[in-house]
């Protein structure tokens, strides 16, 4: 068996690809749920259900995909210029600890200036956090050729135990009876609620306005097309006259700036203090999300909605049917092989004889 | 001749709705050279894919002695005796000659290699075939033309009977060419054969007995190589009369230098410079000689842009040198560099983008950081306009064109200024670094002649080319590059074949440029 590359690749089979992903994954979940012994269309017609079917599940899932969203953009557009970010999950945690430094100090007080100045301050704080996380292995690849996908991912643990010492130490909320968390956020400083009585707050907006200018800014301006030139190819780029690490390194700031804003706005929209437990992984998700979007920004945010959907109809099929959650776990890694696999069908052909 | 070694019949092979092989019927007999010629694209590779077991016909079958050859399976291939030295080498550099020969020999099975078996056997292939190599060398060692000898060695070590040559000579310098010739004639006399895949007509002449034509996937002539000529083998290649770039003499002895490099060194290893120095006129074509890896690319490279002198210095137009690509393009400076797919274009960026890629940073194509589109989409449209670049509209992603409309695009923007007003020789500098690898006759005609009119309109053309007919076509001067060092830069009068190779090979070139530092000894 071999692939081949095809001249073009058909209209038909580009609309085709994603249903057939979508079908797919569908099928091997529902293995999954028929050995737990559940029938399959009810157990789906509850996670639907549980992700969508009421403006409840409805403004969970868009709670639960304002991180993701975030997430997923900075992974899109680093993975754009091939600066493989796998450290979104620290600079999430880096944003949010710079958020609390700024926002929360003396004991949730936060810096004594005006609220309108300090929110600034501390969303700007947060982006320079994860900006300056992803800046090191951002320089290191570009100056020293060290490989980045080993570098943000292990600065990921450091940043954890960092984050574990701070709420011990020095961040410590001295009310909350020995829990580790963080005192709280300046309550003047939360977002609002978008939807009175939910949790859903005006994050959703930051991410989907954040998307727009960051799709206009690939498809439109000169720094877009730096970025797509050195991704697809740094020799030819260079070539060109585009100046390839000073690019590699904006995108870096750009990225861990994303990155680093999500966690800011997961204290600032949802939790107002931090904890080690967070970020369920919002990092690594956004990668997944950003694959499954073809690191296309507006994707991105379609692209998020689902996962988090998927997450949170799961949480409540579970409850309902016995199925264990896990199995959102296995519609979303199964959704992003079956989407990688239909764009390859797309672009070749399967020879089954040399 | 008696029964043949080697026989196709039919070979049929469809690419969607490519015919790459039109039902191609061939024969080889014992110790007969059969030149295979055709223009990229005509099917000669697709054929050979499918004789040595890479690809299956859609129809068709080949058999060889008589016995049906198993199709789609290398292995089977190799057991009937066939042997393919590929032009770019698949040699491991780190081993030796020993142990690349024996790769993919041995059984896996046994738990140590037989070294002496097979060096002995080596050896004795070697002496046969008049091929004399040190077992023991590394690989990384040797010269381009030892590690074609080791390729060679590497078929004949397997027991091929029947040997394809993919553009053998490509990477040789003219005496090396001629021991290879040799060492051809040598198995041909104990009766192997050979399918020999050149672009170069004059050694297809030479060195074959008959000639096969590939256009267009279909077999368009075959014919005995003493009875035809070369410009009848060209017309057969592109179905019509090439019109030859003709060559004016230009008069400029006195013109200003546009570029000038004193001393310069840069780079290490293959890829370097060593103390190069060389003046660039206006109105002249000065080309540089060598066989590839020999520092060409640290010279292109250098006047790209995309590396820097270490030692030395370089003037243009009387000022230092600029150095970055984008302020070299905004003061004449049209480039183009040797590897069109990884370094000229951008290949999954649409060809409009590609197009103003050099100048997007100049007010023409931008605007506080903002994409003119317009402005970017009509100069992209006056370059395919005016190159004659075909293969779909602006919006096309710049891989799916052809080479010849890839160079096309790469000189079109390289030529074309932003303003439609300006004249067109505004490249006062053309650096040119195998401006026509693996073109098409048309393209390869069509690229020289633009060379040409840039010169005659005044721009400094730098021409690196390991083609050496190129070089004696097109330069007005021709230097010579080995391992980094470059022999002055002589009329090309001053030039014949055997001293050109004697210094591509750096035979007394140190000696040379000795001789003919100053220019009124040149004479």
């Amino acid at each position: 068996m071999r692939l081949e590359k095809r001249n073009q690749s058909s209209a038909v089979a580009l609309a085709l690809a994603p249903v057939g992903a979508v079908g797919f994954t569908l099928l091997i979940a529902s293995l999954l749920v028929l050995w737990a012994g559940a029938p399959v269309g009810q157990t789906y017609a509850l996670l639907l259900k549980g992700g969508f079917g009421s403006v409840f599940a409805l403004s969970e899932t868009l709670t639960r995909a304002i991180p993701l969203m975030l997430t997923g953009l900075a992974a899109a557009v680093a993975f754009r210029a091939r600066l493989f970010n796998i450290g979104a999950e620290g600079q999430l945690y880096m944003g949010a600890m710079a958020a609390v430094v700024v926002g929360g100090l003396h004991g949730g007080t936060g810096i004594d200036w005006p609220v309108p100045v300090l929110f600034v301050l501390m969303m700007a704080a947060a982006a320079l956090a994860g900006a300056l996380l992803l800046l090191g292995p951002a320089l290191m690849k570009a100056r020293l050729g060290v490989d980045e996908v080993v570098t943000t991912l292990l600065l990921n643990f450091i940043v954890l135990l960092l984050v574990s010492w701070m709420l011990d130490g020095p961040m410590k909320d001295p009310t909350a009876m020995g829990w580790p968390q963080s005192v709280a956020l300046n309550p003047e400083l939360e977002l609002s609620k978008l939807i009175e009585q939910t949790r859903l707050h005006t994050g959703l907006l930051w991410g989907c306005a954040l998307a727009v200018l960051l799709w206009l800014m690939m498809k439109y301006t000169v720094l877009g097309f730096d970025i797509r030139a050195t991704g697809a190819n740094a020799r030819a780029a260079a070539f060109a006259g585009v100046p390839v690490t000073r690019t590699v390194v904006l995108v870096a700031m750009l990225s861990g700036g994303l990155a680093g804003l999500a966690g800011a706005i997961e204290v600032a929209g949802r939790t107002s203090y931090l904890t080690l437990d967070m970020s369920p992984g919002y990092g690594y998700s956004g990668i997944v999300i950003a694959m499954l979007a073809g690191l296309h920004p507006l994707g991105v945010v379609l692209g998020s909605v689902f996962v988090a959907g998927v997450l949170v109809g799961a949480d409540s099929m579970s409850r309902a049917i016995g199925v264990p959650t896990y199995i959102a776990d296995v519609i979303v890694a199964a959704s992003l092989i079956s989407v990688l696999v239909a764009t390859l069908l797309t672009q070749y052909r399967v020879r089954w004889r040399a | 001749m008696t029964d043949p070694v080697l026989r196709l019949s039919g070979i049929t092979k469809r690419f969607g709705s490519l015919v790459a092989n039109d039902s191609i019927s061939l024969e080889l007999g014992a110790g007969e050279v059969l030149a295979l010629l055709g223009e990229n694209g005509a099917g000669k590779s697709t054929l050979v894919s499918i004789l040595f077991g890479h690809y299956t016909a859609d129809a068709g079958h080949i058999s060889v002695n008589g016995q049906p050859l198993p199709p789609g399976d290398p292995r089977a291939a190799l057991a009937a005796g066939i042997g393919m030295v590929h032009q770019h080498f698949t040699l491991a550099d780190n081993l030796s000659v020993l142990d690349n020969v024996m790769m993919g020999s041995e059984p896996l099975w046994q738990p140590f290699t037989r070294q002496r078996a097979a060096r002995d056997k080596l050896l004795s292939v070697a002496q046969q075939f008049g091929l004399t190599v040190d077992p023991k060398a590394l690989v990384g060692s040797l010269s381009v033309g030892e590690r074609q000898r080791v390729e060679i060695l590497k078929a004949l070590y397997r027991g091929a009977r029947i040997l394809i040559l993919d553009e053998p000579t490509a990477v040789l310098t003219p005496q090396e060419a001629e021991a290879l010739f040799a060492v051809l004639g040598q198995m041909v006399a104990q009766g192997l054969s050979i399918i020999f895949i050149c672009h170069k007509l004059g050694e297809v002449l030479r060195v074959s007995h008959r000639v096969a034509v590939l256009r267009g996937g279909k077999l368009v002539a075959q014919a005995a190589a003493a009875g035809t000529t070369q410009a009848q083998l060209a017309q057969w290649m592109v179905g019509h009369a090439i019109a030859e770039p003709v060559r004016q003499p230009t008069a400029h002895v006195d013109s200003s230098v546009v570029c000038a490099l004193q001393s310069v060194s840069t780079g290490s290893g293959r890829e370097r410079l060593a103390q190069v120095s060389l003046s660039l006129h206006a109105g002249e074509i000065v080309a540089i000689a060598g066989v590839s890896g020999n520092g060409q690319l640290a010279l292109a490279e250098l006047l790209c842009g995309t590396r820097q002198a270490q030692e030395g210095r370089v003037t243009y137009l009387g000022q230092p040198w600029p150095g970055q690509p984008a302020r070299l393009v905004a003061q004449g400076v049209a480039r183009i560099p040797e590897d069109r797919h990884a370094v000229g274009v951008v290949g999954d960026l649409p060809l409009w983008e590609n197009a103003v890629s050099e100048r997007l940073r100049t007010p023409a194509f931008s605007r506080w950081g903002w994409v003119r589109r317009q402005q970017a989409r009509a100069y992209a449209q006056r370059v395919m306009q005016a190159f004659d670049v075909r293969g779909g509209g602006a919006t096309v992603l710049a891989r799916s064109l052809s080479g010849g409309n890839m160079q096309k695009l790469i000189l079109g923007r390289a030529l074309t200024q932003p303003d439609p007003s300006a004249a067109h020789a505004a490249a006062k500098l053309i650096v040119a670094h195998q401006p026509t690898w693996g073109l098409d006759i048309g393209a390869v005609a069509y690229v020289q002649s633009q060379l040409i009119a840039a010169r005659d309109a005044g721009a400094a053309v730098l021409l690196i080319s390991d083609d050496l007919d190129e070089v004696m076509t097109l330069g007005d001067r021709i230097a010579v590059m080995h391992a980094g060092e470059l022999t002055a830069a002589l009329p090309a009068q001053d030039w014949s074949r055997e001293s050109i190779g004697l210094a591509m090979a750096g035979v007394s070139a140190g000696a040379s440029v000795a001789d003919t530092q100053e220019p009124a000894h040149a004479a």
